[in-house]
């Protein structure tokens, strides 16, 4: 059946900002629907309220609506734009939900927009657990036994029934958010507790433990003739017990006998019928029992979902695009599959003849005080994929491209009690562990009991460890060709090379080269060669036959960014594929590096030519080997490509854009203070120490308080303010490892100075300025988690133009071609310069989106030797509206953290409010980040003494709003003695009924609570914050939030929303 | 490092392949084809329609799940009738609950020569662009020269009849139902039909899928006559699948033609299909390298539905031959190749592919319930 004609117009519901469980697959998705339904000609709708996305490009959709995902928002949308049709399937979650609200509020039938892709029943039925149940019994499959609650009676009713361990989980969450495994009563009750508030239900289903069952997922496809294939099987190494997104994964399923997988076919499609999803990808999960094969049905998920992105990079078949069109009336059979040119139709299942491994990414780290133990609660904030021949060779091109100081299976530990205690309550290094196991020759019977892995994956890590142990002693010059060979086919890195050889990584690829052992280059075709591809994704492997076919045309290549983790995410994804646009554009041929299956960047149609490949030196310079590109980008994919800039181009890449030397100049804090004080710029008073001692020393002469943190990192990891020199001490020695390599920098650090970053782009000429965004926090909070304001809100415009004009000054000074970020701090007038990173940055997106300008096309061009004047760009744009970008946490995963904002980053998304006003700007952009603020009720108040005499200007204007004041004791002084009327509360150590049981009975609506940086302060307010958290009740943590979060309640106006194509710039 | 034996594969074509050595010692030869199936190994090695073809499956770890008694297709004479196996990778250990015995011991007990090591998808890309080609594994001992001259030797599978190797010589009866889920057969119930299974090199679940269906199942020899099948009054009967050439095998086009005069039901499966073309006047056509695969996509012409199917035929019919009493029920949207069609005339109708699957979907499975309506009624 061909396309409806009677559908002219299609809303899509983006996912909102990148949270743990949800993340930038959503943007590929999106990405793949909107440009699929405009190629059949509709007009498409899209709001989404997370800026750094491409689906929000102006070009993406016809309209494009940066407003939060709340159904008011989009009601609004719906009567502008009448769209014919909802296609709520694309932005996981967050849009399903929201699609509800609307069905549920009469929206949708009052405007007479039919919703495709998804019925509200169908999702109703996949979401409710006790119907879904319902419905697997229907059809004769199992489910775990469980039984649904309530309460905590009902909870504890249904765990009498099933035992320990009971698995919790709360409805309608995202990524299991609020879940886990109870083995005691003590266990149960605090998961419960918490389950309850996560869910908006306040539903639980509490299952009879599968953990250590067999763990697999199938990507399902269905047309409106019920035409049903199957993507891709995934099988989970991590069995049950361990959230699918936290496990390491592969696909497709190793350890099932065809008649086992088609049973799993036959259950998958089955479950699409049963549950309603008329058309497009759902992913059913399915646990087995390893002793006698019962197969049990977890969940579905009717829409599109990370596996679904993992599926479609995993095969090359575009589940998200296929999905769109189904929605529209297609059949799978009158659909051609892009890879083979349209040669088969995409009625076919993929078949593929290589191993994929996808590895997840945690940033505990971040989150110090977080149980890093993994649990049917998602904690990963990315993942990598990587594709080989063999397992092996998959699994060890994973590791090395997580980044995360691993080049395959590193040891970790020879302490056996350790490992133990790793390997049957897996953390994020379960794997690793496994591998010290078998190093340390525990039997391999005990690790299977301990981790219920199957023992086809335990054995291919046992032949890992063995040829590594196989190699003490050796030397690399006698290692034959043979046996390099063989090494090199089971996926290890030149680097693990060289660390189990005693050398370094260039012996060993000068070695390689000698012997002429490279890597040849295969394709993801989707059919394993049945048909010839002219699709040029491509995957290394060791093997006779290469297949990459370079051509001889002007080629750019793009380094991506890698798995995504916080500081690093999808906003230098979104710069990577701008830059592969416009070059492509430009009639250059392009060419993508990346391993990040969630990204639009890794989309093979986004490039004319994708390499799915680690992003480490030895595989890049394998890939510029055979394309010999023209000019390679490494600024555009954050610190990842960064960090290999210096050794690219000294093994002679070509690289385009600012040069690895004036990156490091801006890096090397030595080099650039010499930059400044040649041009005559402020810095604030700073140190760079190689060892402890002289650490201290600079202190004193600096003045405490200080910014701390270790050179070249991003995300402010490690950052820290201290106060007296025992912080330093302690700092030094247990936060970071200091070196002549790895320097620590010190900082005077900038008390109640407003922070301001400036993008721009240079082209060796002129410089245009991207856009100047004033933070609403102050100085000390880290710029990813900090909102922002452009054009700034409080600045005056002399300021702005000395801004500029240091600015410039730097851009000429740095030989920027390209893009640069700066970060000032202004503190009574006078400017410092914190940062100057002449390389795409954390806010281009937001920037592009706020001014309409596309900064990382322009740069890029730039970059491939364009002025600014031939492209056209000469003025800022200074836009007559607002944009408020507002950082979104992590916290509700994580039990426990503390969730007061510093310098080390922990915000995982941003989104974005657009505004007449600076208020309704950020009024929006708080309503975006899920951040209610309230119109009535009471407000505490605990600030330390700095901020005293603003709290009380905002408390006056809180009285006013008709907010009734409560106070910690010191605050609750200084508002009486401005004679504003106020209710004294205790601190948590001064007696009960204090703060903390206010805000868990419900009394409190808002809370603004500042502490000064001493740990110990921060210390004894921490309860305050964690109970606010877990009663979902609003708070700042900074001053400067709370007088934004005034404003805009003070200037509360009706939702009002705008399109971007329309926004008078 | 392999501590396999050293093995190799050469086309006719002069391409050499070296590898690893992980079944029986010795020399084969066949026609060199690949199967594109990502789980099913043990089904395709024992399926009788591999007979003189050595099988390079594209997906690299082949051996994941052993093997065992459970999977096993052939219903007679030799277990294994592949005429080798080649492969990317043979991972260290099998891993399954039903797995008894690992392939290389499996392929060992049953004389089976087998490479893996190599580059598989090379291999593969050859095969899809030159054709299916004669080919020469050599485990052991090895020699190119002799290895070359034995592939170059092999006179290809046009004009063989091989069904006659593979095909049971004395009619037997089979009484297997379909499987449990978890393990085992189930047993049979009661039974309503009849049937005869002309073997040209049945698989096992080709039978199961009639004892689940109510059928008492008999296994007849390719060459037994018509009159014979028609004595043991069989309400329908089934042309199963099976190796080779259909051309030769004019005693089976022979009796169907028979069968078809009498008016018995008629399901032809695979070779069954060409047969039952063969005998109605159509021709038959030697493909570039044939459909192997577990995710065809065909098209049910009456609701214009797509069946991801199961293939393995390295012959077809060409459907333009057929005559104006067949009506074409299955086309392939790969390549439009005529995959099913029935008699306007005659209760008999044929499949291309494999709707018992196994391995592979079960979309097609209708199939034999369309065959058990086709005898019900002929009987009403």
């Amino acid at each position: 059946m061909p396309k409806r004609t009677d559908l002219h117009s299609i809303l899509i519901i983006g996912a909102g900002p990148i949270v743990i469980g949800q993340a930038c697959e959503f943007d590929y998705s999106g990405v793949q629907a909107c440009r699929a339904l405009r190629e059949e000609g509709y007009r498409v709708i899209l709001i989404n309220s997370n800026p750094a996305t491409i689906m929000t490009d102006p070009e993406m959709a016809d309209a494009v609506y940066i407003e939060p995902i709340v159904w008011q928002a989009v009601e609004k949308i719906i009567e502008i734009e009448r769209p014919d049709a909802l296609l709520p399937t694309m932005g996981g979650q967050t849009a399903l939900n929201c699609a509800l609200d609307l069905v549920k509020h009469g929206v949708l039938e009052k405007h007479g927009v039919a919703l495709i892709g998804a019925s509200r029943e169908a999702i109703d039925k996949a979401e409710d657990r006790e119907k879904f149940k319902q419905a697997m019994t229907r059809i004769g499959l199992q489910s775990a036994r469980s039984a649904v609650a309530h309460s905590m009676e009902e909870a504890l009713q249904v765990q009498a029934m099933i035992g320990y361990p009971a698995i919790i989980r709360p409805s309608f969450t995202l990524g299991g958010s609020g879940g886990g495994i109870a083995y005691n009563r003590e266990e149960f009750v605090g998961i419960c507790e918490r389950g309850l508030e996560a869910s908006p239900t306040r539903e639980l289903l509490i299952e009879e433990s599968v953990i250590g069952w067999k763990e697999f997922e199938m990507e399902v496809i269905r047309d409106q003739q019920d035409n049903c294939i199957i993507i891709c099987a995934i099988e989970n190494i991590d069995p049950m017990g361990v959230h699918t997104g936290d496990s390491i994964t592969v696909a497709p399923a190793q350890t099932l006998t065809d008649k086992e997988y088609q049973r799993m076919r036959d259950a998958s499609i089955a479950v699409l019928r049963e549950i309603g999803v008329e058309t497009g990808g759902s992913n059913v999960q399915f646990a087995i029992n390893p002793e006698d094969g019962r197969m049990i049905v977890i969940e579905m998920n009717p829409r599109v979902s990370r596996s679904s992105a993992l599926a479609s990079k995993a095969t090359g078949f575009p589940i998200a695009k296929i999905a769109a069109k189904l929605a529209v009336g297609y059949t799978l059979n009158e659909l051609g599959n892009d890879i083979t040119g349209g040669l088969t139709p995409a009625s076919f299942e993929p078949t593929i003849d290589y191993v994929v491994t996808k590895v997840p990414r945690f940033a505990f780290e971040k989150f110090p005080q977080a149980d890093d133990r993994l649990t049917t609660q998602m904690k990963s904030v990315g993942e990598v994929m990587a594709i080989g021949r063999t397992f092996h060779e998959s699994l060890q091109k994973a590791l090395r491209g997580l980044e995360t100081g691993v080049d395959g299976l590193d040891e970790k530990t020879t302490d056996i009690e350790t490992i133990e205690q790793e390997l049957g309550h897996p953390g994020p290094e379960r794997l690793w562990y496994i591998a010290d196991a078998f190093r340390c020759h525990l039997p391999f019977d005990e690790i299977q009991a301990l981790t219920r892995i199957d023992p086809w994956f335990l054995v291919q890590i046992e032949n890992l460890v063995r040829q590594e142990q196989a190699l003490a002693g050796c030397q690399l010059e006698t290692l034959t060709e043979r046996q390099l060979r063989h090494l090199k086919r089971c996926g290890f890195s030149d680097r693990r090379l060289a660390g189990l050889l005693g050398c370094d990584q260039h012996a060993v690829r000068a070695r390689r080269h000698q012997l002429n052992l490279r890597p040849v280059y295969k394709r993801v075709d989707t059919c394993a060669a049945e048909f010839d591809t002219r699709t040029a994704y491509m995957y290394s492997t060791y093997e006779e036959e290469c297949e990459a076919r370079p051509s001889d045309n002007k080629k750019i290549m793009v380094l991506g960014g890698g798995p995504n983790r916080i500081g690093q995410g999808i906003e230098f994804d979104y710069c990577c594929v701008h830059a592969a646009l416009a070059l492509r554009e430009d009639q250059y041929e392009t060419i993508m590096v990346n391993c990040n299956p969630e990204t639009v960047s890794t989309d093979y149609d986004i490039s004319d030519r994708l390499y799915f490949e680690p992003l480490t030196l030895e595989d890049v310079l394998e890939i510029v080997a055979i394309e010999k590109p023209a000019g390679v980008i490494v600024q555009y994919g954050g610190q990842t490509p960064l960090k290999l800039a210096r050794e690219l181009e000294a093994n002679g890449v070509p690289i385009i854009g600012t040069s690895p030397d004036m990156i490091d100049c801006a890096e090397d804090r030595e080099r650039f203070q010499a930059m400044l004080h040649r041009l005559g710029l402020r810095q604030p008073p700073n140190f760079t120490a190689r060892n402890p001692a002289e650490a201290l020393a600079a202190a004193d002469d600096i003045g405490y308080p200080l910014v701390v943190r270790p050179s070249y990192v991003l995300g402010g990891r490690a950052m820290e303010i201290v106060h007296e020199s025992r912080d330093l001490e302690r700092y030094m020695r247990e936060a970071v490892k200091v070196s002549n390599d790895s320097p620590v920098l010190l900082d005077r650090f900038l008390s109640n100075a407003t922070e301001v970053d400036v993008d721009a782009i240079f082209d060796g000429n002129t410089v245009l300025i991207g856009g100047i965004m004033e933070h609403i926090e102050e100085a000390g909070v880290h710029s990813g988690d900090s909102a922002c304001s452009l054009p700034p809100f409080s600045l005056p415009a002399s300021m702005q133009d000395e801004l500029r004009r240091q600015t410039e000054a730097m851009a000429r000074a740095l030989h920027v071609k390209g893009l640069m970020n700066v970060q000032f701090a202004i503190q009574d007038d006078t400017v410092f310069v914190l940062e100057v990173n002449p390389r795409a940055s954390r806010t281009v997106p937001f920037v592009s989106k706020a001014t309409g300008l596309p900064l990382a096309k322009i740069a890029a061009r730039c970059m491939a030797g364009q002025t600014l004047a031939a492209q056209g760009m000469g003025e800022e744009v200074r836009p007559a509206y607002y944009s408020v970008k507002e950082a979104v946490f992590p916290f509700a995963k994580f039990a426990g953290v503390d969730t007061i904002l510093g310098p080390e980053m922990k915000s995982t998304g941003e989104v974005m409010g657009i505004g007449k006003t600076f208020a309704e700007a950020f009024i929006k952009s708080q309503l975006a980040a899920g951040i209610q603020l309230p119109v009535s009720g009471r407000i505490l108040i605990s600030v330390r003494d700095g901020d005293k005499p603003e709290a009380v200007a905002i408390a006056r204007k809180f009285v006013e709003l008709g907010l009734s004041l409560y106070a910690t004791r010191g605050t609750a002084q200084a508002l009486l003695q401005a004679g504003l009327p106020v209710t004294t509360v205790n601190k948590v150590a001064e007696g009960r009924p204090h703060i903390v049981d206010m805000i868990k009975n419900g009394e409190i609506a808002l809370i603004i609570n500042t502490v000064s940086n001493k740990r110990s302060a921060v210390r004894d307010s921490y309860s305050i914050r964690h109970a606010a958290l877990q009663a979902r009740v609003t708070y700042y943590t900074t001053i400067a939030g709370a007088r934004a979060a005034c404003t805009g309640m003070a200037n509360r106006q009706e939702l009002r929303v705008y399109c971007l194509q329309n926004l008078a710039i | 490092m392999s501590d396999h034996p050293r093995a190799l594969l050469v086309l006719a074509d002069g391409t050499i392949f070296y590898g690893d050595a992980i079944g029986a010692e010795g020399i084969t030869t066949g026609e060199v084809a690949f199967n594109t199936a990502m789980t099913g190994y043990q089904e395709i090695l024992t399926d009788p329609s591999y007979c003189r073809q050595i099988v390079t499956l594209t997906y690299p770890h082949i051996g994941n799940t052993g093997t065992n008694p459970e999977d096993i297709e052939s219903t007679t004479g030799s277990t294994v009738h592949a005429a080798g196996l080649v492969i990317r990778d043979l991972p260290p250990v099998f891993s399954n609950w039903r797995s008894r015995q690992s392939l290389p011991d499996f392929l060992k007990q049953h004389g089976v020569i087998a490479i893996a090591g190599i580059d598989t998808r090379k291999l593969t890309r050859i095969l899809r662009e030159k054709g299916a080609q004669a080919g020469c594994l050599m485990a052991g001992n090895v020699d190119e020269a002799e290895a070359l001259r034995q592939a170059q030797a092999f006179p290809g599978l046009a004009g063989m009849d091989l069904a006659r190797v593979v095909s049971c010589e004395q009619p037997w009866t089979f009484d297997e139902g379909e499987w449990t889920g978890t393990t085992g057969y189930r047993a049979p119930g009661d039974s309503r039909f009849r049937v005869a299974v002309l073997d040209f090199g049945v698989k096992r679940t080709i039978l199961r899928k009639l004892v689940a269906r109510g059928c008492r199942v008999t296994v007849y020899p390719a060459r037994t006559s018509a009159d014979a099948l028609l004595a043991a009054q069989p309400d329908g009967v089934l042309l199963s699948n099976g190796p080779g050439d259909p051309e030769p095998c004019e005693y089976a086009i022979a009796t169907t033609r028979v069968l078809l005069d009498k008016q018995v039901p008629l399901f032809g499966i695979c070779l069954g299909h060409q047969i039952l073309a063969l005998a109605i006047g159509a021709r038959t056509i030697k493909m570039k390298f044939g459909h192997h695969g577990a995710n065809h996509p065909v098209q049910d012409i009456d609701n214009a539905r797509v069946m991801i199917t199961s293939q393995n035929h390295g012959f077809a019919v060409d459907g333009d031959t057929l005559p104006g009493n067949a009506r074409v029920t299955h086309s392939s949207l790969f390549d439009s190749s005529l995959q099913g069609f029935e008699l306007t005339d005659r209760p008999a109708f044929c499949f291309q592919g494999h709707p018992e699957a196994s391995p592979g979907p079960h979309d097609v499975d209708y199939l034999f319930d369309r065959f058990i309506r086709h005898m019900a009624q002929h009987r009403a």
